[in-house]
């Protein structure tokens, strides 16, 4: 398994060498808009290759990254000069650990949406407005978790995936 | 955002010849489909099979075509990939489209 650390500028690869101990580990520093999230999904998915994952984990992985990326972009940045974000994606036994760090705007009332009802589907007008978000997000990760780090935001959370790989 | 249509019968098939609709090309895919549904007569059907990935936001983009349609217009979906099929079934937005396995299914059930 081959994993890179990597600092861009604009989300797209620019990798710097791998230090010890951090070889499963993918970080990336990039711009919070939509092409430098595309382009900051489009780099971990090539780094995630090496798993080995199904089209649909890797496909589930993708969607999560985008939904909680885009979070950070539409609603933490909103109304400001996009600031940076930092990805980090560490592979462990019980699937892929996300970090994800910004210096946005604190989610309303320092909670994550939904965070103490179940899931819920978006009315119509929020449908429209992207308002899925949450939604997938909640159904495609574990151990969602989000703290305010002076004045950064850090939302964490587990995808289940890969597991197969590492037990054999 | 490269979309193109197609008139079959009395169904205009658009197809988005790009691999994501997401949060960077979401506007730009609801303006293409509004200049090239504008004239549609009745049936339109959005031919995903070049699609590999949708968000949240590509996803809102659909659905507010749909709410956009005039009297009369409808619109389907049809060639799902296995991602994009996925985000519809999860956030039953399947329930609300009109879903068609392959291009030529909803085609061929509207030829007369």
């Amino acid at each position: 398994m081959r994993w890179t650390i990597m600092q861009t500028d604009t989300g797209a690869g620019r990798p710097l060498p791998a230090g010890p101990g951090i070889d499963r580990e993918l970080r990336l520093a990039f711009p919070g808009t939509p092409l430098s999230v595309r382009r900051a999904l489009e780099t971990v998915m090539d780094g995630l290759a090496d798993l080995s994952l199904g089209t649909v984990e890797a496909g589930g992985v993708e969607l999560v990254l985008a939904e909680a990326l885009n979070n950070v972009v539409e609603h933490a940045y909103a109304g400001s000069d996009p600031g940076p974000v930092q990805l980090c994606c560490r592979h462990e036994e019980d699937g892929l650990h996300v970090e994800i760090r910004d210096r946005g705007r604190e989610m309303p009332d320092g909670h994550i949406p939904m965070a103490d009802t179940a899931p819920h589907l978006p009315d119509e007008a929020e449908i429209a407005e992207g308002g899925f978000g949450w939604f997938i997000i909640r159904h495609l990760a574990r151990d969602i978790a989000y703290r305010r780090e002076a004045d950064m935001n850090v939302l964490t959370f587990r995808v289940a995936v890969g597991l197969r790989m590492l037990r054999n | 955002m490269n979309l193109t249509a197609n008139v079959h019968g009395a169904t205009l098939v658009i197809t988005v010849h790009e691999p994501r609709i997401d949060a960077a090309s979401a506007i730009q895919f609801k303006d293409r489909m509004r200049a090239l549904s504008g004239d549609a007569p009745g049936r339109i059907v959005l031919d995903l099979g070049a699609v590999g990935f949708v968000d949240s936001s590509g996803l809102g983009a659909i659905v507010s075509v749909m709410k956009q349609l005039r009297n009369g217009q409808n619109l389907e979906l049809a060639a799902l990939t296995p991602n994009v099929d996925r985000v519809f079934r999860l956030t039953r937005m399947d329930t609300v489209f009109p879903i068609h396995e392959r291009i030529e299914d909803a085609v061929d059930d509207h030829a007369d």
